[in-house]
């Protein structure tokens, strides 16, 4: 879709914006509606609806898979380890109360952090099954192709 | 008005469900599924639950969809005739006969109605969490840190232990579809075969995912 000039201009001119949205849904989640799942959702679109227009493997130089794989456990880490500090502060495992001077604080900082782990291990995920689903039609090509290699040689 | 908009909304929804049923382009069958998650948010929208909304707004009419459409190009744009038109009769009266069943429970009066303060999914956690949420959340300083999305607190902090779960289910689903589909097929196909063979495979490979 690369030769359609609307779709590149308007992709081009919607991504940051649908990213600022996604970080605004992120991190307001807890006065609005919103939270870590649906920003991870949003913040992937982004990414998603630039390899829609420029190609995949355009949109793989601006988020390397490698870099998407290692952030799903990362989100994870974050939230799981967001626990593990709280258990080590003296409290029960995810009781965010003992992560700031009052209870009250510590829960808001608890909640954020754990919220940033749930969008990052979503949008990750969200941007690792596109990008395997659309590299996939390369790797039936390329297996066509060997196929037909293959039974040139047996000829 | 609201009960005539919920009406026109599921009159949709049943429309939108006979013909994701019926027809056998699945191109279209995916917008309409994508058209179908966006009326159920707007109906989650009318019953009050903003964030459920916005959920099935952002996955549902957003990211299946694409998904929906990668997953197409590896396979045919339209779905196989069924063979026996009889077979799907059986599945047909099961789903009909437990649709009424649903139906006729909600008439029964001891049910309670749809925004019952007395209802018993009301009666206990819910008024503690309301009242806590910022009496514990919000501690001593009300104004300064009270979190005011209740949805985010229980979903974050008082059923924390619980999300988490969410979150490596997410994480299960991403692996696995790695696992699956992943790179590594490609890679070993790189590595082994003979050069002109990797040429060919390495050429088409990159048109194919550019196109």
């Amino acid at each position: 879709m690369i030769e359609h000039v609307v779709l590149r201009v308007i992709a081009k001119l919607l991504a940051p914006f649908i990213v600022l949205f996604a970080l605004y849904v992120q991190f307001h989640g807890d006065f609005g509606p919103g939270g870590g799942f649906q920003a991870g959702v949003i913040f992937a679109s982004a990414f998603i609806l630039y390899a829609l227009i420029y190609g995949v493997e355009n949109a793989r130089q601006i988020a390397p898979p490698a870099v998407a794989q290692a952030a799903i456990g990362l989100g994870v880490l974050i939230y799981a380890g967001t626990g593990v500090a709280s258990m080590l502060l003296g409290g029960k495992y995810l009781d965010y109360s003992l992560l700031a001077h009052d209870a009250g604080h510590g829960q808001h900082y608890g909640i954020l952090i754990v919220e940033f782990g749930v969008g990052v291990t979503v949008a990750a995920v969200m941007i690792t099954v596109f990008f395997t689903f659309a590299g996939r039609r390369g790797v039936l090509e390329a297996r066509e192709d060997v196929a037909t290699t293959e039974d040139d040689e047996d000829r | 008005m609201i009960t005539a908009t919920n009406l026109a909304l599921l009159a949709f929804l049943a429309v939108l469900a006979w013909a994701i049923a019926r027809i056998r382009n699945l191109f279209v069958v995916t917008m309409l599924a994508g058209i179908y998650s966006l009326l159920t948010a707007t109906v989650f929208v009318l019953l009050d639950a903003v964030d459920v909304a916005f959920t099935e707004a952002a996955v549902g009419a957003g990211i299946t969809t694409v998904l929906f459409l990668s997953a197409l190009l590896l396979t045919d744009r339209e779905a196989k005739p069924r063979k026996n038109r009889l077979a799907s009769l059986g599945p047909m009266v099961l789903v009909v006969l437990l649709g009424a069943a649903l139906v006729y429970t909600t008439l029964d009066p001891r049910m309670p109605h749809y925004g019952d303060a007395k209802a018993p999914a009301h009666g206990r956690l819910a008024p503690e969490f309301l009242a806590d949420t910022v009496k514990q959340v919000g501690a001593d300083k009300p104004t300064a840190t009270h979190i005011p999305n209740v949805v985010t607190t229980t979903l974050a902090s008082y059923r924390g232990f619980d999300t988490l779960g969410e979150v490596v289910v997410i994480f299960t689903a991403g692996v696995g579809v790695l696992i699956l589909l992943g790179g590594n097929a490609t890679r070993r196909r790189r590595r082994n075969p003979a050069p002109r063979e990797e040429s060919s495979g390495a050429g088409s490979s990159g048109k194919g995912a550019g196109a």
